[in-house]
């Protein structure tokens, strides 16, 4: 099987994040780490070709520092890497990511195609989704399991509220991964050495321009947000704090 | 005029409950806006759905029908709203942002050459123009987002931004209108087997009156047993948020959130979790809640009534000890 693993170098869960003097974004000057669940989805790209043989090619829309995560993907196994390199694709809306993705996919005739479930930062949980629609492929969301047969696959597709459900698809065809679908690997250090000889193809943003169009969602104004309860902070060593705790959850509270 | 579409969620012939509240944004913004409010429910002999929306304040509800609409296929529904919109053209489209909506909106959206706004928790008119505020950064910021194409908008609600117990009633029943749709066979791609649970849950979380819910901040699995000796001192349950189900230190039952449980305990003590929009959404109907997180920036911290930034480890051992003595 042919796979693509679409990924995403999102802030680190707990980076402080500062807002830009605009107000548009967040100041670049922060550490960085992959989208959590993009690396689900390529630890499992990895497992699927370990049982039926293939190829994994991982693939990321950003600036030069998002080429570690495609880096970090290199080195735990996937075969060569794309890197849509362009400051701009920052500020994409799914629409436009999705759109430059299947420019630069779309005569490559994979398998199976994975994204995350949705980013850390934006939020969207949409590019797979449109990607699957532009390139003319079936999608199915929040997959927990997936296991070729004849026809096809079948995927097990996480519901709300405790419900699964298993959905048979043909081949080829787009999958948004979810969090806890297996168990990561660490890159080894054979891995990490054998990452620097693998091929890693690198996209301007003027060769899939074409493709893409202007953004039709526009973020006005970020900031933080204004809190609608009024919190109250406990301070002081920890003993102190347990005790006003308790005091609250007895007195304020009436839970004890 | 102007049309708004809410779209309610239907699952095997039973609304979901969550559509209210899309309802009642949908008339938020039409009171604002004085744009025309209509209602469709898509599936497959679902007119009793329709009559019940019928009820409220709609200037009209429609009753999208094929058979080929149940089960619920990405493919059969985004042929369905693709053809169903062509005829009716809507400015914006309301829905739910259930799991359900997010398998399909993406893809009608881009059918129609347009955008989702997902996950929104709130709407601004502002001189003329629609602002939707969303989550971003996992909470820890929102973003106003405007819509920057011809139409029509998809929209889709986080759970809990409207009040279902807001929505207005109609005067007399809207009238509702019976398409039939069209959905060729080749069109629906994919086979889904039936729904299903996974176990038999042991414990009802939301029957809970107190819980103590962990997150990544617990660390190890051993540590479990810290919250667990709160847990028990307050008489509550063990949850947790999804990583560390993942990770199965806890079983999936504990889970809250959005692709577990939602609970609404008169407490939910957070320990370590920082309050990613997908824990929230599956606690913030709780009647008090309280955080302990090391991160003082943790989105968690927006929605506690207490807050303590501080290390998990050093406060939880004397506030079992102070809880014991208070319960004497």
């Amino acid at each position: 099987m042919k796979i693509l693993v679409c990924m995403k170098q999102v802030p680190q869960k707990d980076a402080p994040l500062k807002l830009n003097e605009a107000g548009t974004w967040i100041r670049e000057d922060v550490s960085y780490e992959v989208n959590e669940p993009d690396a689900f989805a390529l630890e499992e790209a990895l497992r699927q070709k370990e049982k039926h043989t293939g190829e994994v090619v991982v693939i990321t829309a950003g600036p030069a520092r998002a080429s570690q995560v495609l880096r970090e993907g290199l080195a735990k196994g996937a075969d060569r890497a794309i890197h849509l390199e362009d400051n701009a694709f920052i500020g994409l809306d799914a629409h436009n990511t999705a759109r430059a993705i299947a420019a630069v996919i779309k005569d490559e005739k994979f398998d199976l195609i994975f994204t995350g479930l949705q980013s850390d930062d934006y939020g969207y949980a949409q590019t797979g989704v449109i990607l699957a629609e532009i390139l003319g492929l079936p999608h199915a969301t929040i997959i927990m399991q997936i296991e070729k047969n004849d026809a096809g696959i079948r995927v097990k597709r996480e519901l709300e509220a405790g419900f699964f459900q298993f959905v048979d698809m043909p081949l080829p065809a787009v999958l948004t991964i979810q969090s806890g679908i297996n168990k990561l690997r660490y890159a080894t250090l054979i891995g990490i050495k054998q990452a620097k000889t693998k091929p890693m193809r690198k996209v301007t943003l003027a060769e899939v321009q074409s493709a893409m169009g202007d953004n039709l969602q526009k973020i006005e104004k970020l900031y933080v947000p204004v809190k609608s309860k009024k919190t109250e902070f406990l301070e002081g060593p920890a003993a102190e704090v347990a005790r006003k705790l308790v005091d609250k959850l007895k007195n304020e509270l009436r839970v004890i | 005029m102007d049309t708004i579409l809410v779209i309610v969620e239907q699952r095997e012939g039973k609304l979901n409950r969550v559509s209210w509240e899309t309802i009642a944004a949908g008339q938020a913004i039409a009171a604002q806006t004085g744009w025309t409010l209509e209602a469709a429910v898509v599936g497959a002999g679902v007119s009793a759905i329709a009559s019940d929306v019928a009820a409220k304040k709609l200037a009209k509800v429609y009753d999208i029908e094929s058979p080929r609409l149940e089960p619920y296929t990405p493919d059969a529904f985004v042929h369905a709203l693709k053809e169903f919109l062509g005829k009716h053209p809507a400015k914006l489209v309301l829905m739910p942002h259930t799991y359900q909506v997010r398998d399909f909106v993406p893809s009608l959206a881009t059918a129609l050459q347009t955008t989702a706004i997902s996950d929104v928790i709130g709407v601004k008119y502002e001189s003329g123009k629609l602002l939707f505020t969303r989550q971003m950064f996992q909470g820890k910021f929102v973003a106003d987002v405007s819509f920057a194409g011809s139409g029509p908008c998809f929209v889709t609600f986080q759970n809990g931004s409207f009040r279902a117990d807001k929505v207005e009633a109609g005067t007399g029943a809207a009238p509702v209108e019976t398409v039939q749709v069209e959905i060729p066979d080749s069109v629906v791609r994919n086979k889904p087997q039936e729904v299903f649970k996974e176990a038999k849950q042991a414990v009802d979380l939301t029957q809970a009156e107190i819980i103590v819910s962990v997150g990544r901040g617990i660390k190890e699995q051993k540590n479990i047993e810290l919250a667990k000796q709160l847990a028990d001192a307050l008489g509550g349950e063990l949850a947790a948020s999804r990583p560390i189900c993942d990770n199965g230190w806890l079983p999936m039952d504990r889970q809250v959130g959005s692709s577990g449980q939602t609970v609404a305990p008169k407490l939910y003590l957070a320990l370590g979790i920082s309050g990613a929009i997908q824990h929230i959404v599956g606690m913030k109907g709780a009647r008090s809640i309280v955080a302990i997180n090391k991160d003082s920036e943790a989105p968690i911290f927006e929605i506690a009534d207490y807050a303590v930034v501080g290390n998990l480890f050093d406060i939880v051992p004397p506030l079992i000890e102070e809880v014991k003595k208070a319960k004497g």
